[in-house]
């Protein structure tokens, strides 16, 4: 297997505090890798810095072989990295519909249209509708955005970043405050996509975890704690001390 | 070829319909000309609404859809007025070629001065917006041997329009000049409408809305700013063209605060971000303006206070159904 996404001593300081402690990660293509570690190891950081929103103090990203350290963040979007949000970032005034056709017209090259109105591409259309009908957005397909239920806000989120066809999805907790019955819905669709598309999750549920990832890497305090397959990690006893030290503490608070 | 409307998808026929006219936009339309036919003796004011309105039109571009804030959008209509007023005194009165160069004018100052609202929050915006205003104020100011000083540009003399129709002469009742201003409204309109509903236009209340999520679906943020002041400069700057061609000089006061203030209350009380705002407020404003001073001449900021004050209170969308004003409220 090839390697598609690859950080080299990636290294993120916030005044004295490393968020991202010389991480050195492969994602290799077509894979199904979860990152997970206990709250504040600095997974969001992390994908911040995969996809542009934040510039590593020191270290590289490389895509495919090539460095993309200092591209912006559309930019890498183009070249196939999207992601989802933890907390949705959506586009309140608009409908999810026009959401959609606005993410797939940029993945066709068509967003810099200014003369044609969106809706003159059927290509766009035909994509828009298989996407509404997935994520069972098609009947609030004309409401505002900020109108939406938080469950199908949640759905938006993840058809916006799959909209943009993917090579590599970076997911951030993509269930998080999602009801039980979607959340199968949501990873039946994620599991659907095509073998070659790398992903990369974050996630707390250890179910979800250990059912959908082959490759586990777990971050503690901004450094890789340990990597393997998802059977190693699940019967690492350094692993569960990190994390079933973390649950006896929060579950001792409760 | 092409598929009957039966064979559309609910997205693609929802994603046509987002184009389509609406029944008013086409009596806002039609009460253009209609307003020039049945109000002969008004044209001197309804000409000087009509540039204010396409003056808040391209306002509108850069607040109501992109979520630019600006105090100084004067600086484009002025620029484009001592642009048009220069060109036809020192290089040829032709009104069309002069209301191409302000337009030009306009679009390159914009282009130029929108590197300076790519960063920062909405305070920097307004306060850098302001000082570009000020800046061209005090130059038209302290330029004299170009601008007149605070003469202002005296002795512009404007060509006829010259049409397919025939050659008008702006005459002094402004029937001609309305006309013209009509006109350029109406292609502004509909221009800005098909842009608006671009994917573009749509990138615009995208980015208005989330830029994080904009640039997350591959969009470049800071292109598209830079874009859509550029168009919005270009078309304030044919509304300062407009202005000097029509009353026949400009002065320091097309880039005065008051004129950047002005459109910002107009679009305020005809509403943003659906492109008929800037024509509806100027509209309001005018009336406004000539039933109170009529009635009261002193205290024309007193009443213009109070109303901007119950408007933003109530709201719009309320203020304009007063069916609704003595319902409770549904939360």
């Amino acid at each position: 297997m090839s390697v598609v996404l690859e950080t080299r001593a990636l290294v993120k300081r916030f005044g004295g505090l490393a968020a991202t402690d010389h991480v050195s990660l492969a994602v290799e293509r077509g894979a199904r890798h979860a990152l997970i570690g206990p709250n504040g190891a600095g997974k969001t950081t992390l994908i911040n810095l995969l996809t542009g929103v934040l510039e590593p103090t020191s270290g590289s990203i490389a895509l495919d072989g090539g460095d993309i350290t200092t591209l912006s963040v559309h930019a890498r979007v183009r070249r196939g990295i999207v992601r989802t949000f933890q907390i949705n970032q959506l586009f309140a005034g608009l409908t999810p519909l026009l959401s959609l056709a606005l993410a797939v017209s940029t993945q066709q090259g068509k967003s810099a249209g200014w003369w044609k109105p969106i809706g003159a591409a059927a290509a766009v259309a035909a994509e828009c509708q298989r996407l509404l009908d997935r994520f069972r957005l098609a009947d609030v397909m004309d409401q505002p955005v900020a109108s939406l239920a938080y469950g199908k806000r949640r759905l938006l989120e993840i058809a916006t970043a799959l909209a943009c066809k993917p090579r590599v999805l970076l997911l951030d907790e993509p269930v998080a405050g999602v009801p039980e019955g979607d959340r199968q819905e949501i990873f039946e669709t994620i599991n659907a996509l095509p073998a070659d598309v790398s992903i990369l999750l974050i996630e707390h549920d250890m179910d979800l975890v250990f059912n959908f990832a082959r490759t586990v890497t777990v971050l503690v305090n901004g450094a890789i704690f340990a990597e393997g397959d998802v059977q190693a990690i699940a019967n690492d006893p350094r692993v569960k001390a990190v994390y079933l030290g973390e649950d006896e503490a929060v579950a001792g608070h409760g | 070829m092409s598929l009957g409307p039966e064979a559309l998808s609910p997205a693609a026929r929802s994603l046509r319909g987002y184009a389509r006219w609406r029944w008013w936009e086409l009596v806002v339309l039609a009460a253009l000309p209609l307003s020039w036919l049945l109000l002969p003796g008004q044209s001197l004011l309804l000409n000087e609404t009509a540039i204010v309105a396409l003056f808040a039109v391209s306002l509108d571009l850069i607040l109501g859809y992109a979520g630019i804030v600006s105090l100084g959008h004067a600086a484009f209509l002025g620029f484009g007025a001592y642009a048009a007023a220069l060109f036809a005194k020192d290089v040829m009165p032709d009104p069309f070629v002069g209301l191409g160069v302000a337009i030009v004018a306009s679009a390159l100052l914009g282009l130029a001065t929108s590197v300076l609202i790519l960063r920062g929050t909405d305070l920097t915006r307004l306060m850098v917006t302001l000082g570009v205003a000020s800046i061209l104020y005090e130059l038209a100011n302290q330029l004299e041997g170009l601008t007149g000083g605070a003469d202002g540009l005296q002795g512009v003399v404007m060509g006829p329009l010259v049409t397919p129709f025939g050659r008008f002469d702006f005459d002094l009742s402004g029937r001609v000049a309305y006309a013209y201003s009509l006109i350029v409204l109406a292609a502004a309109i509909l221009i800005a409408r098909r842009v608006v509903h671009s994917p573009f236009g749509i990138s615009l209340q995208a980015l208005r809305d989330n830029r994080l999520r904009a640039a997350s679906i591959g969009l470049s943020v800071r292109l598209r700013l830079v874009a859509v002041y550029t168009i919005a400069a270009a078309i304030a700057g044919a509304a300062g063209g407009l202005l000097a061609q029509t009353s026949g000089f400009a002065s320091l006061d097309v880039f005065d605060f008051h004129r950047s203030a002005e459109v910002l209350l107009v679009l305020v009380i005809g509403g943003t971000g659906y492109l008929y705002g800037g024509i509806f407020g100027a509209v309001v404003f005018q009336l406004l303006h000539d039933l109170v001073s009529a009635w009261t001449p002193q205290y024309w900021n007193f009443w213009l206070g109070l109303f901007l004050v119950v408007l933003v209170l109530v709201g719009r969308e309320r203020f304009v159904r007063p069916w609704t004003w003595f319902r409770k409220g549904r939360r």
